[in-house]
This record gives C-alpha cells, sequence and structure tokens, in this order.
C-alpha cells in the first residue's frame, strides 16, 4: 500500500490552545486584543499558504530493518530498534505544507513582522502535525478495513532526530519513500525541504511494544521527556 | 513628555508609527543621535525585556515592540554611521550545521539588536567554517550558536575547536544555547557563555563584549 495524502485546510485547523501555549501566552479565558489578531492573521495566512499532503507507504520489518540502518549514525540501543521487530505493520510516512508558507515565514521576519512571523511559524508547526495525524488515521483506517487489526493496537509515530534515531536515517527513509511525489527533498545534512515537514514510520501492534522506560544513555540529553506523554496517551 | 521618554513609551506598547514619529522629531530636534540611541531605543527595549523577564507580558509583545523598535533604528543608523558611532559590537549567530529550527535563534538575534549590537544572522544548517570565516571577515566580538537537535549539538564543538586551532578564541568569543544544551555542555566543549533564553543571552553576550 502506498498512498499520496491530500488534505484540506479544515481538516488540519491547528490547535488555538497549543499555539498560545508555543507562544508562552497563558491568559484565561481569553488572550489579549493584540494578540488574538496575530493570531487571526496567523491562521488566515496559514489557509491561505499551506498545500498540506503526505504519503504512506507500507514496509516490512525485514525491510524497515535496512532503512532504519540508515547512514550507520543510530545509537547502539534505542526504543525504535526494540520496537519495530514486535510489530505487526509498519509504514513509513512523510507529510508537508509546502514551500509557501515557510517562504512567508521567512519574508515576516525580513520584514521586522517578527511576531506575526513567530505566531505563524507556531500555527504551522502545530498544522505539519495535523497533517501527520490524518496520514496515520489513513494507516490506521487501511489497517482496519483489511482485518488488520484487533482491540489492543495501537499506533505511534516516530522520526529520525528522535530518541537515537540519527536524522541521516531521512536518507535510507526516502530511497524508499520517494518524497519528490510531494516536492519534499533532503538537503546534503538530511534536513527536509520545504521546512514545515515531518517524516518517520508508523508503528502498529500491540500497545505494550510502545512502552520503555526513558533511561538509555541519550534521555539524559532531551530537554523535554515527551514520550512520557506519548505513552501515557495510549489507552 | 520628553521626546526620549515618548519614544520608549511607545516602543514598549509596540506602537511602531509612533516610535518612527518619535524618533524624526528628535533628530529634527538635534538630540544627540547616541541619546536617542541610548535613552530613547535602547531604554525601550530593556524595559520591555524586563517586564518579560517578569512574566508582566507576552513574547508577541516583545516582538511587537522590537519592531517599534527597527522603525526607529533604521531611521537613526544612517545618521549614526554618518557620524562614526559604533554599535555596542558585533556577533554573528546562526543554527548549528544539521539543524533547521530556527525560531529560539532569531529571537536571540531579534532581543540581541533590541540591545544595540550589530547581527549577522547566518541562517540555519550553518558549517562551522562559515560561523568562524564570518566573524573573521565581519570582526565580530562574538559567535552564537543554536542546536535544538541533540544530534547536531556536537557541531558546536567543532566551531570551538576551529576557532582555537586558527588562533581566534582570545580574540572571538562563543555562546551556545537551545533547549538540549546547558550550561554544563558550554563548559564540557569550552564555549564562553551559555544562554538559557533570549534575555540571558543578551546579559551574556553583554558580559562577554565587556570582558575584552
Ligand atoms: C546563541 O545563544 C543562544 C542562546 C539562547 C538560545 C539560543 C542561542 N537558541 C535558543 N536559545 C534559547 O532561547 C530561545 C528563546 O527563549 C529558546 O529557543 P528554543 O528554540 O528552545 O524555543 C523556541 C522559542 C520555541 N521552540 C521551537 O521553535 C522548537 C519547538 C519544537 C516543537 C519543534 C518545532 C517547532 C519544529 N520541528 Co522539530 N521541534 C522540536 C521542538 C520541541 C521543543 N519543545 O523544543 C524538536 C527540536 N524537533 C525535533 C525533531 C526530531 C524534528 N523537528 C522537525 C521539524 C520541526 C518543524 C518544522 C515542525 C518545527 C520547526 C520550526 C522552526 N522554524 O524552527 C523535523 C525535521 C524537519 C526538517 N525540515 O528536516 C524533525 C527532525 C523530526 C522529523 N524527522 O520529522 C525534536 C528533536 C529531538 C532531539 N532530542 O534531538 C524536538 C525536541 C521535538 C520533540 N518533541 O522531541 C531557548 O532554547
Amino acid at each position: 500500500m502506498r498512498e499520496i495524502i491530500h488534505c484540506s485546510i479544515k481538516d488540519i485547523k491547528p490547535d488555538v490552545d497549543i499555539i498560545l501555549k508555543s507562544q508562552g501566552v497563558f491568559t484565561p479565558p481569553e488572550p489579549p486584543e493584540k494578540i488574538n489578531a496575530l493570531l487571526d492573521m496567523s491562521m488566515d495566512l496559514f489557509g491561505k499558504l499551506s498545500i498540506p499532503m503526505g504519503i504512506i507507504s507500507e514496509i516490512s520489518i525485514s525491510e524497515f530493518e535496512v532503512v532504519y540502518s540508515g547512514e550507520g549514525q543510530n545509537e547502539k540501543n534505542t526504543p525504535v530498534n526494540e520496537i519495530f521487530r514486535r510489530a505487526d505493520n509498519l509504514a513509513l510516512f512523510t507529510a508537508t505544507l509546502g514551500e509557501g508558507i515557510s517562504r512567508e515565514i521567512n519574508e515576516l521576519f525580513k520584514l521586522n513582522e517578527f511576531a506575526l512571523g513567530c505566531m505563524l511559524d507556531s500555527v504551522a508547526s502545530e498544522g505539519i502535525e495535523k497533517v501527520a495525524e490524518i496520514a496515520q488515521n489513513h494507516f490506521s483506517e487501511y489497517l482496519s478495513k483489511s482485518g488488520q487489526t484487533t482491540p489492543s493496537t495501537r499506533i505511534m509515530r516516530y522520526s529520525p532526530g528522535y530518541c537515537g534515531w540519527h536524522i541521516s536515517g531521512q536518507k535510507k527513509l526516502f530511497e524508499f519513500l520517494h518524497p519528490e511525489d510531494i516536492a519534499i527533498s533532503l538537503t546534503d545534512s538530511f534536513l527536509m525541504q520545504p521546512l514545515k515537514s515531518v517524516s518517520g514510520v508508523m508503528i502498529a501492534g500491540p500497545k505494550e511494544i510502545h512502552h520503555f522506560e526513558d533511561n538509555f544513555p541519550f534521555c539524559s540529553k532531551c530537554s523535554g521527556h515527551t514520550c512520557r506523554e506519548r505513552i501515557k496517551s495510549l489507552r | 513628555m520628553d521626546i526620549l521618554k515618548q519614544i520608549s513609551e511607545n516602543l514598549r506598547g509596540g506602537n511602531d508609527k509612533k516610535v518612527l514619529e518619535f524618533t524624526k522629531l528628535a533628530i529634527e530636534q538635534k538630540i544627540p543621535p547616541k541619546d536617542i540611541l541610548d535613552d530613547g531605543l535602547i531604554a525601550g527595549m530593556d524595559t520591555v525585556g524586563k517586564l518579560f523577564k517578569a512574566h508582566e507580558i507576552f513574547l508577541p509583545d516583545v516582538l511587537l515592540a522590537a519592531k517599534a523598535m527597527y522603525s526607529g533604528m533604521d531611521e537613526l543608523k544612517p545618521i549614526l554611521i554618518r557620524e562614526g558611532i559604533p554599535t555596542i559590537g558585533k556577533v554573528v549567530i546562526g543554527t548549528i550545521q544539521g539543524d533547521l529550527h530556527d525560531i529560539g535563534k532569531n529571537l536571540v538575534g531579534i532581543m540581541l539588536k533590541g540591545a544595540g549590537f550589530e547581527v549577522i544572522d547566518l541562517g540555519n544548517d550553518v558549517s562551522p567554517e562559515k560561523f568562524v570565516e564570518r566573524a573573521k571577515k565581519e570582526n565580530a566580538k562574538v559567535i552564537g550558536m543554536s542546536a535544538l537537535l541533540t544530534t547536531t549539538m556536537q557541531g558546536m564543538r567543532k566551531v570551538i575547536d576551529l576557532l582555537n586551532e586558527r588562533g581566534l578564541s582570545g580574540e572571538i568569543k562563543t555562546i551556545i544555547g537551545g533547549a538540549p544544551v546547558s550550561e554544563e555542555f558550554a563548559r564540557e566543549i569550552g564555549a564562553d557563555a551559555y544562554g538559557y533564553d533570549a534575555a540571558s543571552a543578551v546579559d551574556r553576550v553583554k558580559k562577554l563584549t565587556r570582558e575584552k
């Protein structure tokens, strides 16, 4: 299964509370008027300039083993390395909002429109997560329609750049996924262009396989430990 | 209210048009440009920084104020250059090679400019050679590096090693920052300073440039 996904803007409407939080704005019940105006303008620009798209492509465990080995730069032991081997199904994914929105953010900063540029960046970062969620929903639907799920099946996304999976892993991932179909490319430093893009693997299997402790050697360098929240969210 | 106070108060409120208007007025009234800069624009930005640290205003307020400051600064800059009034120092900043996260770095750059530094922003995915060569060419006092990926933060060490190799570490100081970076990591790789956030980056860069 390989699918190109085109999303509509209304399906990826970013969550206002998350955006305000990322801007350090905590003001219940309503943020100040100026900030609301920036938010409205950003949402408007986001709607006009984003071209949200994604690709998902199923991959076998043995094929993924090759993708995951990447350029040989991963940490020795990583959560993904343990999880994918116990999975029932895997799919690679990538998602993007297109070049226009990143160009606009850069332009706003150049024009000294820092507040709007920064707000739009938060909106877009939240928006790209929504595109990835939609890609995940497609995979989930595909698996359940083809009778490949059980009540305990849970899907989680894992990406190069996190938890010991080196960012250079995006090279092999893209050799398999062919993201050029939706105009995503990799720079020599293994970064995706357009900037507002994400990539990774979706791992489906019994929820227990996604559990891991955050005591890998590299965990001490991680400031977020967002893995804890993610694991908690697996109900 | 005197003109310089008008500049700093309007700047605080993010009123860029008023800041520009009062800056023009101050220039017309032959107020020394250095006073307009220090007691109007930088003073206003300084207050904004303090209010932000005290959680009395939010990040978007700071950024609106920064825009207002720049509107006055754009008017004043040609005069400062003409009169040979130097900035308090040049800082070359960028996100380290292999990393694209640039919002934190942008905020640091905005606040440094707000404090009166000249900032040369090299963007993201910047190689160690580019940092060092540009800093040397521009006669910058400080290199500021940002990293958000744990896999690429080691690249900061390469910049510091390169400065040492080329005998430039006395001349060009370094400051690092970004979510995975810490004071301890800065010490480990031999960086001269660590900035926890944009405001602390400004304090540290001021200190680094005073030390020289
Ligand atoms: C010079 O002196 C100084 C001094 C102080 C300095 C300084 C320099 N630099 C910063 N500071 C300090 O001052 C600033 C102001 O207070 C602060 O800057 P910060 O940058 O910390 O804070 C900013 C104001 C706001 N913070 C941010 O902008 C970063 C937020 C998070 C959520 C984030 C975002 C927004 C994005 N991302 Co990315 N992203 C994450 C981030 C998670 C997190 N919570 O940090 C992180 C960094 N990302 C990560 C990853 C892996 C990735 N991202 C990717 C993509 C993105 C977005 C495009 C969606 C977006 C980019 C936005 C942009 N223009 O930069 C991917 C790459 C995309 C590509 N194009 O190749 C990808 C590689 C994932 C993938 N494979 O898809 C993770 C890194 C994991 C790790 N431990 O290394 C990550 C920690 C997320 C996570 N939850 O784990 C201080 O740190």
